[in-house]
């Protein structure tokens, strides 16, 4: 681009230099044999004589084949020449010969005007020679020079264009093995990059991996700042807990036992919010950069069953599962997909009666779905979208202990994997739906 | 059932300790993991209760160095951390099950239960009263030759008759042993259980008897 707005821009100028060139030529040339023929004027009395020095016009002819036109004009009339070649528009100052261009016998022609006092008896009188030429030698060498000019501009242009491609591609070589080198990596992967670079990319990958280590030191504080809070938040909380029930065994009045139930509840409400709130910031941190890990969705699924069998017991509810026998293959985060699995199965048996059934299934069609079904008491009349977003709980939960972030952790976990939460609740209000629907691979 | 405690935390230790003493459990305390070791060395345990960060260590090296031992202790790991970020690597290393702070002693109850029953640990879990025995571990009732599978909860109230029998039993106390106290339960479940257990129980050589106005008992037929 840059070559070809270069290469014109050469053209244009030895073009208007050739054509400056040719015209100042022939405007000399002109001058001359006009101040020749001025020359060459005399008086006799009153009378001004004329003897044209051939050697004036056959100058012009040196130049090329270009056809001359002279008129002497005395001031009365024409002294010689052709008498309808235009004078001057203006009458030009002694001794400044004045130019001209214009059109004449069907041809272009440059015109130059001397003037000249010529003494008649006992006045001046202010002779006008005017010699023009056709302008075809001008034309043609003009040509002859643009054409030249062209042909070098042209030159110019396809070997400063190849020139730069060559340079551009030599240059961008290392950068593309710097960005194949990076872009191969997988989300986890913060080493310092060790392609093969040239010195003057030093700085480039020097401030690539000072960055990669900076981002890896501060994800690691992340993580660790997450289970230092757990840690700090839950130890306590643990202690109060277990203070609590033995406190609450010991005592006796009705209205005490149910004070200190109370206040156990306060404690898991507070534990649960700040575990799934800890929960959501780790899922939201695995989901920035989601590993693509080859799973078994059957096994995954069965041991958040098992996790959870046992806090089903308590409840005297039974988890049936309606899984294949074989293998699911599927890809993602392992630890993402159980957390979002945990926390529906974990929803399910909160809201489920004792004594009921919860059914979690696998259907394989166009996608892979894996469904939870409870007979618990359903969303209501909650807006089922809205259910999703954060700190929003159904319209029926009632007393029952919740942070409001388990479909929410659950919601951006399947989404991560490029799939969807479905959530159906029934109609009669005995019993809700969830599925977590993945693309198959 | 005899356990193991180890937990640097003192407080939450001595809270956890008496709260586990209350259901009639044996429990020894390590605050360290040489102390941890000194008693797996001396003493057999049911069940191993671990919290992993410790002061002399991280508790996933006693995991390790456990899972060669023969007749290894079944351990379910305490842990403040995130399920989401910590269980893998918790399971993968050996332990059973795991447990987050804050818990519910019937939830560790039951995970305790379950983590026996995975083991199929021969533990003195077995009460007998006259021809009648209860197996806590798999939840079954057998008398005259046959054998009746019990719920979870059905298990866990006639536990508390089984250890203490022809001792009177109030419905709150009988209340707290069986729903957790962060479920909703009245006093009314305990009737409809007990009436339950009695159509369990009945053609055995036991019964449950009701004591008015205080509870209730178990006798000899």
């Amino acid at each position: 681009m840059v070559a070809a707005i270069l290469s014109v821009a050469f053209f244009v100028i030895v073009r208007s230099v050739a054509e400056q060139a040719a015209e100042s030529t022939q405007d000399d040339i002109l001058s001359a044999s006009a101040t020749a023929i001025a020359d060459s004027l005399r008086s006799e009395g009153s009378n001004v004589m004329l003897d044209l020095p051939y050697s004036a016009l056959s100058m012009l002819g040196t130049l090329s084949e270009d056809r001359v036109f002279y008129r002497v004009f005395t001031g009365d009339g024409t002294l010689t020449g052709y008498d309808d070649l235009p004078l001057p528009d203006r009458t030009p100052q002694r001794g400044q010969p004045a130019f001209a261009t214009f059109d004449y016998r069907g041809d272009q022609v440059r015109a130059v005007s001397v003037v000249r006092p010529v003494g008649t008896g006992t006045s001046a009188r202010d002779i006008i020679v005017t010699v023009a030429q056709t302008r075809l030698g001008l034309e043609q060498t003009s040509r002859t020079i643009t054409t030249t000019a062209m042909g070098v501009g042209a030159g110019f242009f396809l070997v400063a264009t190849g020139l730069s491609l060559w340079a551009a591609s030599a240059a961008l070589a290392p950068i593309e093995r710097l960005t194949g080198a990076v872009a191969r990596r997988g989300p986890h992967d913060l080493r310092p990059v060790t392609a093969d670079t040239p010195a003057e990319l030093m700085p480039l990958v020097n401030a690539l991996n000072s960055f990669m280590a900076r981002l890896r030191a501060s994800l690691l504080r992340n993580e660790d700042f997450i289970a230092e809070a757990a840690h700090r938040v839950r130890t306590p909380l643990a202690t109060v807990r277990a203070q609590a029930e033995i406190t609450h065994r010991k005592l006796n009045k009705p209205e005490h036992r149910r004070a200190m139930r109370e206040m156990i509840r306060a404690i898991d409400e507070s534990a649960r919010s700040a575990g799934q709130m800890l929960d959501h910031a780790m899922v939201k941190f695995r989901t920035d950069t989601l590993a693509g890990d080859r799973l078994d969705m059957c096994a995954l699924i069965g041991e958040v069953c098992d996790r959870l069998g046992a806090t089903a017991d308590l409840k005297d509810i039974q988890i049936v599962r309606d899984l294949p026998d074989e293998p699911i293959p599927a890809r993602g985060d392992g630890i993402l997909l159980q957390a979002a699995l945990q926390n529906l199965l974990d929803n399910a048996i909160k809201y489920s009666p004792e004594d009921s059934r919860i059914v979690v299934r696998v259907e394989q069609g166009f996608d892979l779905k894996v469904s939870i079904q409870d007979e618990g008491r359903g969303f209501g009349d909650a807006d089922l979208t809205r259910l999703k977003t954060r700190y929003t709980r159904g319209a029926n939960v009632g007393d029952i202990v919740g942070s409001g972030l388990g479909l929410t952790i659950a919601d951006e976990v399947t989404r991560a994997h490029g799939g969807r939460l479905e959530i159906v609740t029934n109609q009669t209000g005995v019993g809700a739906c969830i599925s977590l629907i993945l693309p198959r691979i | 059932m005899r356990f193991l405690l180890i937990e640097d935390n003192a407080k939450l230790a001595s809270a956890i300790v008496e709260r586990l003493r209350l259901d009639g459990h044996a429990v020894d305390h390590a605050g360290t993991l040489d102390a941890a070791q000194a008693c797996l060395d001396v003493a057999q345990y049911d069940l191993m209760l671990l919290d992993i960060m410790l002061p002399d260590g991280d508790g996933r090296a006693l995991l390790k160095s456990q899972q060669n031992v023969s007749d290894r202790c079944p351990v379910i790991v305490i842990t403040a951390r995130s399920a989401v970020s910590d269980r893998v690597s918790l399971l993968d290393l050996g332990a059973d099950d795991y447990i987050t702070k804050p818990f519910d002693f019937s939830e560790l109850e039951a995970r305790c239960r379950a983590v026996m029953r995975r083991q199929g640990r021969a533990t003195d879990n077995r009460i007998s009263i006259g021809g009648t025995t209860l197996d806590c571990t798999t939840a079954e009732l057998s008398f005259d030759g046959q054998t009746i599978a019990l719920r979870n909860r059905e298990l866990r109230l006639l536990e508390v008759f089984f250890k203490a029998p022809g001792h009177v039993f109030s419905k709150s106390h009988l209340l707290d042993r069986m729903f957790s106290l962060s479920d909703e339960a009245s006093e009314n479940a305990i009737e409809v259980y007990v009436a339950r257990l009695r159509k369990r129980l009945d053609g055995s050589d036991t019964r449950i008897e009701t004591v008015r106005g205080l509870g209730y008992r178990m006798v000899p037929v």
